[in-house]
């Protein structure tokens, strides 16, 4: 484990975005293998739900790879579900992200977090404002979100129950006056109840990255699309219109199941899809 | 007086010569069977005083008569010792010359009214004869088309006194029927044409036939994980004969071979239930017995509901998975069947089964999940080649057309095994390169990439490639493990 670094309020490491908001955390741990300057950089928190649907899972990786690799830093609570995707799409683009911790810096929660982790401490930072030892507890974890939303000029919220947690940051954000952006869902889902809710009272709905690169004012980088074969070609515009199983692209594609997995493999190592419990969805289009 | 008839006796898979002699002598009346008999052979007393007297034979009423079970130091099991015994009883009182009874080897069970009946084991019994260099074997009438696959001259007798009459030479050796070998391929084999749609499920049959790859299903219960399994066997090329006389001498001793088609010809399907106990899917027991690996020997193991099998089960099955033999030591001696089989698992992709659902909102904890997952080690997952997610099926406008039939499947399994056999394909640096980016990009493991290099030259074999190109090695890798199993 790298060694934990401290940082004051009064120091000039502190992140001046945290600091202005009502009640800034009096110090901050930090683990991690990069300056604390990162901290200043344009963040953007993408947090949802620990038990959410694949479709969560894909929009939260894909909008973590390409936000990170748009040059921002992607900034979660490292929970299951939607912030543990947000990380790993971040780290996928080789990008920066942040975890907020709702315990002490030293511990690895929840326990199936701890290589991810490591890998963020390697190319980011890993903050929280508990001392080390400190256990988590479910009071604490709002008080993190005030943290997350604090370093950031903009939250994304990707999938929210009518109470999630993921509310909570959103309405830091909102008392501080910073961005809030939500991902649409289906209006019959009530994973999505809480994202609708935040849409219909005014947040930013998240259809593509640049909707998010948008409000940082960062021009979208050439859209360079890789170069896949015909087969897969094919089946990305299927699945653009719909999520579907393997077996099912099959036949709506018409081609054997043995070109459409190699082509699926192909997609898949491109970013352009995400693979959730056998479904496959097209990654956001950029 | 004196005679002797000889036998064999099993332990585990390997006839040990037996033989049983039978003395009369003067002194108190009685019958004693000595020599490590068990039970069911201490109740041939019994049986073989009833079947003698009801075949209108005499028996040896006021002599004091012993039998021994030579080599006394060997253990002796099950029934098939009566007839033995009756005809070595016989031949001490000469009702049958001794002589005569010394190129035979003999082995059944008698019936209270002297009709003979098969026993478990017949075929290793008669293989034990051959080598022994004894030509004949007397046994149940039923068995004599097993005890022929050891290539020794049956003599099928229904009766005891049929056996009497022939050893006196008042008759010939009855006939028999022989086995009618074309009949047998493909009996009861259930067909991969029943199976409509997963498409890629199939695909993975196939690689996983033509390679002997291990194949790991998992998805939401009745997508057709369980069908698509049963069908594995009939893709499979058809044992050779010798895989099928090793197949069939497993069965008989474990005393599960069909009468009516003794010849086990289509690679074996074993699916034992997952409560099943770690003796009775090994092997085992204090006399050794084979288990349901070794039943499997040359076919396939279906583990359904893997994680669902008690910890030791799983974890007892690596050795077989490595070796393809499973050791046996018990205080008794030390037993090695053969189980070189092809293992098949199925398991939901979470404990209440609504993931990969897209009707039903799974419930579980993320906590149940990790114990559910826990369950498979790392070690035995390692063994699995090939992991296909089959989610239920979503759009009902998809509908599938019915499948292609086994024998079309196994004409190209046989073929890609046959190419396997030849050369083995090798990686162009095209597909090495994108095996290598796929490492760094993926959750994949070192043995993660042994794995998917070895399924990757199945399918350009299946592809009849003469070099394993990109397209082979991506197509392997959309089989690997799904990435929250540890791998």
């Amino acid at each position: 484990m790298t060694a934990v670094r401290r940082i004051r309020r009064r120091d000039t490491a502190y992140p001046s975005l945290l600091a202005a908001i009502h009640d800034p955390p009096p110090q901050l741990y930090l683990r991690g293998e990069v300056e604390t300057d990162v901290l200043e950089r344009p963040s953007v928190a993408v947090v949802g739900a620990r038990s959410c649907s694949s479709y969560g899972r894909a929009v939260g990786r894909s909008l973590g790879r390409e936000l990170a690799a748009a040059g921002l830093v992607v900034v979660s609570g490292m929970a299951r579900g939607i912030d543990g995707e947000a990380h790993r799409g971040a780290l996928e683009a080789g990008g920066v992200t942040v975890a907020v911790l709702g315990c002490g810096i030293d511990r690895d929660y929840p326990a199936a977090h701890g290589e991810l982790a490591r890998r963020i401490c390697e190319r980011g930072l890993v903050v929280s404002e508990y001392e080390p030892g400190v256990e988590p507890a479910p009071w604490r974890f709002p008080a993190r979100n005030r943290i997350i939303a604090g370093l950031c000029r903009a939250t994304i919220v990707v999938e929210a129950r009518e109470r999630s947690g993921a509310l909570i940051t959103a309405d830091f954000s909102l008392e501080e006056g910073r961005e809030v952006l939500a991902v649409p869902g289906e209006i019959t889902s009530s994973l999505s109840a809480g994202t609708n809710a935040l849409l219909r009272l005014g947040a930013t709905p998240v259809t593509c990255a640049e909707d998010v690169l948008e409000v940082f004012g960062i021009a979208p980088a050439e859209p360079s699309v890789p170069e896949v074969g015909e087969a897969a070609r094919a089946l990305l515009e299927r699945l653009r219109e719909s999520a579907l199983t393997a077996d099912e692209l099959v036949r709506a594609c018409g081609i054997e199941a043995a070109d459409a997995s190699a082509a699926l493999l192909e997609l898949e190592l491109a970013g352009l899809v995400a693979l959730d419990d056998g479904v496959y969805r097209a990654a956001l289009s950029r | 007086m004196l005679a002797r008839a000889v036998t064999h006796a099993l332990v585990g898979l390997e006839p040990r010569k037996v033989e049983v002699e039978a003395h009369l002598q003067s002194g108190i009346p009685g019958f004693a069977i000595v020599g490590m008999v068990d039970r069911a052979c201490q109740e041939a007393k019994h049986r073989v005083r009833s079947g003698v007297l009801s075949s209108s034979l005499e028996w040896p009423l006021n002599r004091r008569l012993t039998v021994n079970l030579a080599p006394a130091a060997l253990r002796k099991e099950g029934s098939g010792f009566d007839l033995p015994i009756s005809l070595a009883v016989l031949a001490a009182t000469r009702q049958l010359p001794p002589e005569r009874l010394a190129d035979h080897a003999a082995i059944g069970e008698l019936a209270l009214d002297g009709r003979v009946r098969p026993v478990a084991g017949t075929l290793a019994v008669a293989e034990g004869a051959r080598r022994s260099g004894l030509g004949r074997v007397v046994c149940a009438a039923d068995s004599a088309p097993e005890a022929a696959l050891a290539g020794v001259e049956p003599v099928p007798v229904r009766h005891l006194g049929e056996a009497v009459a022939y050893f006196r030479g008042e008759i010939d050796a009855p006939s028999f029927e022989p086995l009618p070998r074309e009949a047998l391929d493909g009996l009861d084999v259930p067909d991969l044409a029943d199976v409509r749609g997963q498409e890629r499920g199939r695909r993975a049959l196939e690689i996983a036939a033509a390679g002997s790859h291990n194949l790991l299903l998992a998805g939401p219960p009745g997508t057709g994980k369980t069908m698509l399994a049963r069908r594995l066997p009939g893709i499979l090329p058809p044992l050779t004969r010798d895989e099928a006389l090793e197949v069939t001498r497993i069965h008989s001793v474990a005393g599960l071979l069909p009468l009516e088609r003794p010849l086990i010809t289509v690679p074996p399907f074993r699916s034992p239930h997952h409560g099943a106990s770690a003796p009775a899917v090994i092997g085992g027991g204090s006399s050794p017995r084979p288990g349901e690996v070794s039943l499997a020997h040359r076919g396939v193991l279906l583990l359904d509901e893997l994680p669902e099998f008690s910890r030791s089960v799983l974890e007892s099955l690596r050795q077989p998975l490595e070796d393809g033999v499973v050791s046996v030591s018990r205080v008794g001696g030390h037993v090695a069947f053969p189980a070189r089989f092809q293992l098949v698992g199925t398991m939901n992709m979470c404990p209440c089964g609504g993931r990969g659902d897209p009707a039903v909102e799974c419930a579980c904890t993320p906590q149940r999940l990790a114990a559910y997952r826990e369950k498979l080690s790392r070690a035995l997952l390692d063994r699995f080649d090939l992991a296909v997610a089959m989610p239920r099926p979503r759009a009902a406008e998809l509908a599938a057309p019915p499948g292609e039939r086994s024998e079309l499947v196994r004409g190209r399994v046989v073929g890609a095994r046959e190419r396997l056999g030849a050369v083995l394909p090798r990686r162009t640096d095209a597909a090495s390169e994108l095996l290598s980016s796929a490492v760094d990009r993926l959750p994949l493991s070192g043995r993660g990439r042994v794995r998917v290099a070895r399924v990757a030259r199945t399918i350009a074999a299946l592809a009849g490639a003469s070099a394993v190109e990109p397209p082979h090695v991506a197509e392997a890798l959309s089989y690997r493990l799904p990435s929250e199993l540890p791998a």
